[in-house]
Order: structure tokens, then C-alpha cells, then sequence
């Protein structure tokens, strides 16, 4: 039996003046699920995070969040839910712990349970030691943790994350990302990720979906997406030019062919043989060293979804 | 509910006792202020400052010169600090945040001036040297905190509604000041341009009510004024547009 779905929508629509930031957005969301939503800049993520926490009125469509109608019950949506959006939101002046404790206070959590719970988030992430200090002086990846350790505090049933590794440098992102799921694991969190990064999105995600303008390209587990598209050959070499690819392209089975870095790229139909392929290759004069052929990455399925979608 | 509010306000006075850097200048007014009025104007008036019945219409206004900072900082501070979505993301009701706000500023506003009046008491004795110990009368010692306390609201309500929409803590603390200024000599310089006549009559109406009549009056319009603006705070707080904003 699958799990009840923690988010659901249906023809959530969000315009601004002429602009359709979510358009249609019909989704449905198993609780426990880490569920990545990917898109580029000005898809429409954040809007929609915003439209799920009920802090947006949708100008079409609906969406319920925990049960719960966005219009209706935002206060009820943003009780059970922490979120690190697009900011970390991280009061600077105040130490870590004040940022903390007066999270705690909102969501209801004193005394020694308070404590306790901020040492169990601040410690894992390599914080507790510099609890008391102002925020203000921590890099960005030491801020992001702890945000992180906020959107945690209240041990919520559904955590939105809004791009939590953008801005960072590359170990820093590594670094919070193999937390994030550490910690999410731990909590038994169901996740809403947003991301554009799609390495991460593969690393955690159990199911996601696939953004652009505001409207909703694909959507399932990496793999599945993964396996739904084209079979993907790189053929490493010299001599490649314009007019191998255009022969190429003639071939049955070719959905595309492209140079990329001296390398020609194809990406084939199920049925399509590669040795033929690479056969005209050489008869045109190119001299093949290698050839590889894999189903291709997330980063394939979400760069050809951009392309063929206007 | 009450929770919730003491929370916001909380967070507000741990920020607003966290100031450091930029904001000296402004720890340095905050001790001039209670310098003038805690010790260098009882000096002037010696007795005078705890006797004359017209000192207690000062302490309407001193708030409005100590809030207004703290106040500015409420809506526009978070905003330009990208602090307020995650704010509004959270649990709280839309009340519990703007009152926690206003809670805030008022305590700030009017704890000060309780200690400056306590100041200032200390500062008349200390250079009376009488040997009997000056008192506040009761009209003071009821009417100077009340209407400081009405002071540090309207201050307090006035900010979190410029607050709310000023896009930056420097736009909000303009506009504020601005307005402070027109409520202090605005009325000044309008009694200066009314006829004789009128004059007359309002100084003949004032005599009849006397200085306790006057205190009521002040304090009654202060907190009408002071209820106006806290409902416009509240008809105007909308989460979706301060995520907008």
C-alpha cells in the first residue's frame, strides 16, 4: 500500500500581472518521501514553496499540505512544517542559541526539552561549540547548517527547503548535503527540495519532479526519469566535424547528435546499435579511441526536458 | 496567544540590546537623551522639575524621540536582513508578530522613562540638599508614566506602520521623524496663526478644566489616537504581501 500523500495539487495556478509563475501544477506527494523539485532560475519554485505554506493566495486551482487547504489553513500548514527558504533567515546580531531558543519558543518547546533539543541538532553539525557566538560572524555553509538545525527544531512532519546549498562553495555544499541527509534520515522527515542542482537532487531524492515556466515537465523517481529517456553513446576521438553529424543524424534509431568538447554526444532510440554508428564514423574519416553508452544522468534529463520544452 | 506575543518581543529586545558597530550613534543619543532629561533639565529647574504641574506634559513626547529607532527597525529591519519570510513562514499569527513588535518598543520607550524620571527625582534632591525629600505630587507621579505610556504607543503603533511598508530601516526612520516633528510643532505653530478670539477661548476652557482636567484630555486623545493606529496596523499586515514586499 503506498503512503498517503503528504502534498497534493491540483491546477495550482499563481499569476503575477501577465506573468504565470505556476501554472497548472497538479502534483501528489507520499509522506517519507525526499521529493526534489528542479527547475532553473524563475521556474517557479520558490513561488510554489510560498503557495504550499499558505503564504500566497493561488489564483487558480488548490492544494492541501497535511491534510490542510493552503487558503483555508495556512496557520495549521505552517504549524507542523519547517521550512529554510530562499534566505536563511537567521537573525545575525544574536548567537546561535538565541536564534534557536527563539524558534524553540515559537513552536512551544521550554525548558530542558529545549536544551536538550538544540544540543541534538547542534552537535552533529559541528556547532555546539560555537553556540553562543553572534551568527553574524560564521561563514555561509556554517549558517546554512543552522538553518537546517532550525527548520528541525519542532521536529516537523514535512520540511521545505528552498536551494539549501546555493551560494555555497563546493565542499561546503558536499559537506551540508551529506548532513541534510543524515539528519533527514534521522528525523524521518518528508522533504520538499528545491533545487537546481541536480547532483544533489539525485544523492537525495527518492522522487522528483521537473519545472519550467511555472509548468510541470516530468515527474517520478531519478531512475524511472532516467530510464524513459534516450540511451545516451560518447564517442571520444579526432577528426569529428559538422558533417558526420549530419550523416548521423540521417541514421535510424539517432534521436540526437551533438559535438561537446570534441566529443560527439548522441542519444539513441532503444532499438539503435552503436558499432554501425560508429562504422560511418570512421568511413567519414574520424578516428574513434572511445566509446561509451549509459542511460545518461539526471543532469541529461533535466538539460534535454529544458530543450524541447519552449 | 500571550505567549506568542512575549516571544516576538522577546527576540526584539535580545536584537535591540545585541546593537554593536552602526549603531553606537545611536547608543550615544539614547544616553544624551537621558542625560538632558535625567539630569541636565532638573538641574535647570531645580525644585521646579518635580513641582510645576506643566513638566508632566513632557514626558508625553520624550518617548516619541526614544522609540522611533527601535520601531523603524520592526518590518523594514527584517526585510532588509531577508529575516521576515522566515518569520512569516513560522507559526505565529499576524497578531502575536505586531504586537510583539509594538510590545517591545513600548517597554523600551517607557522603562526608559521611568528610569529617567527616577533620575531626574534623584538629581533635584541631590541639588536641593533641602534635607526633606522631594515628591513627585500624585498628579505627576500617576500622569507622567501614563502618558509616557500613551507616548511610547503612538510611537510604537505609528512605526510598525511605516515599518511595514518602508522598504529599508533608513526610509522608515526618515518618515518617522518626519512625522514626529510635524506632531510636535505643527500644533505649536497652529495655535500661534488662530484668531484672538479663539485663543481666548481655549485659554479660558483650559482654566476651567484645570491642569488635572488637561491631563485627562491629552490622555484620552492620546489613546484614541494610539487604538486608530494599532486597528490600520492590523487591517495593513498582510502575510502576502509582506512576502512580496
Amino acid at each position: 500500500m503506498s503512503a498517503p500523500a503528504i502534498i497534493r495539487t491540483e491546477g495550482l495556478t499563481r499569476t503575477f500581472g501577465s506573468v504565470r509563475a505556476v501554472d497548472g501544477l497538479d502534483l501528489e506527494i507520499p509522506s517519507g518521501t525526499v521529493f526534489g523539485f528542479l527547475g532553473p532560475n524563475g521556474a517557479g519554485k520558490t513561488t510554489t514553496i510560498r503557495l504550499l505554506l499558505g503564504l500566497l493566495e493561488p489564483t487558480g486551482g488548490r492544494a492541501t499540505v497535511l491534510g490542510f487547504d493552503t487558503r483555508a489553513d495556512g496557520g495549521s500548514i505552517r504549524e507542523q512544517s519547517g521550512a529554510l527558504l530562499e534566505h536563511h533567515g537567521l537573525y545575525e546580531r544574536l548567537s546561535a542559541e538565541d536564534n534557536l531558543t527563539f524558534y524553540a519558543r515559537v513552536w512551544r518547546i521550554g525548558g530542558e526539552a529545549r536544551a536538550a533539543r538544540i544540543r541534538a541538532l547542534l552537535q552533529p553539525l559541528g556547532l555546539w561549540e560555537r553556540r553562543g557566538e553572534p551568527v553574524g560572524r560564521w561563514s555561509r555553509g556554517m549558517k546554512q547548517k543552522l538553518a537546517v538545525a532550525r527548520a528541525l527544531l519542532h521536529k516537523p512532519s514535512l520540511l521545505f527547503l528552498d536551494e539549501p546549498t546555493a551560494g555555497l562553495d563546493p565542499v561546503a555544499a558536499a559537506t551540508l548535503r551529506d548532513e541534510l541527509g543524515t539528519l533527514v534520515q534521522r528525523e524521518g522527515v518528508t522533504v520538499f527540495l528545491t533545487t537546481h542542482n541536480l547532483v544533489e537532487a539525485e544523492r537525495l531524492c527518492s522522487r522528483v519532479a521537473v519545472i519550467k515556466q511555472g509548468r510541470l515537465l516530468a515527474v517520478g523517481h531519478p531512475d524511472e526519469l532516467k530510464a524513459s529517456r534516450a540511451t545516451r553513446a560518447e564517442i571520444t576521438g579526432r577528426g569529428f566535424n559538422e558533417a558526420m553529424l549530419a550523416l548521423l543524424r540521417g541514421r535510424p534509431g539517432v534521436v540526437r547528435a551533438q559535438l561537446q568538447n570534441g566529443r560527439i554526444v548522441l542519444e539513441l532510440a532503444e532499438s539503435a546499435e552503436t558499432a554501425p554508428l560508429v562504422g560511418l564514423i570512421v568511413q567519414s574519416g574520424g578516428l574513434v579511441e572511445e566509446v561509451r553508452k549509459d542511460k545518461g544522468s539526471l543532469e541529461d534529463v533535466f538539460l534535454t526536458l529544458m530543450e524541447e520544452e519552449p | 496567544m500571550i505567549g506568542d506575543v512575549l516571544t516576538v518581543a522577546w527576540k526584539e529586545w535580545r536584537e535591540l540590546f545585541q546593537l554593536g558597530g552602526s549603531h553606537r550613534g545611536g547608543r550615544f543619543s539614547l544616553v544624551l537623551l537621558i542625560g538632558v532629561f535625567g539630569v541636565f533639565l532638573p538641574l535647570q529647574s531645580g525644585a521646579e522639575w518635580v513641582q510645576s504641574p506643566a513638566t508632566v506634559f513632557y514626558w508625553g513626547w520624550v518617548p516619541l524621540m526614544l522609540v522611533g529607532s527601535a520601531v523603524a527597525d520592526s518590518f523594514a529591519g527584517e526585510r532588509e536582513r531577508h529575516t521576515l519570510e522566515t518569520l512569516l513562514a513560522s507559526r505565529l499569527p499576524d497578531r502575536a508578530i505586531l504586537l510583539g513588535k509594538m510590545l517591545a518598543a513600548v517597554a523600551y520607550g517607557w522603562g526608559l522613562v521611568i528610569v529617567m524620571l527616577a533620575l531626574s527625582l534623584l538629581t533635584v534632591n541631590i541639588a536641593a540638599r533641602s534635607g526633606a525629600w522631594l515628591m513627585f505630587p500624585w498628579r505627576f507621579a500617576v500622569g507622567a508614566p501614563l502618558l509616557a505610556l500613551l507616548g511610547a504607543g503612538l510611537a510604537a503603533t505609528a512605526g510598525v506602520l511605516v515599518s511595514l511598508r518602508a522598504p529599508t530601516v533608513r526610509q522608515a526612520a526618515q518618515t518617522l521623524n518626519v512625522g514626529i516633528l510635524l506632531l510636535m510643532f505643527v500644533p505649536a505653530l497652529g495655535i500661534q496663526v488662530l484668531p484672538e478670539s479663539w485663543k481666548a477661548q481655549m485659554g479660558a476652557w483650559t482654566l476651567a478644566i484645570g491642569i488635572d482636567g488637561l491631563l485627562w484630555v491629552a490622555a484620552g486623545l492620546l489613546a484614541l489616537v494610539d487604538l486608530s493606529l494599532l486597528a490600520a496596523a492590523f487591517a495593513r499586515f498582510r502575510r502576502a504581501r509582506l512576502v512580496l514586499d
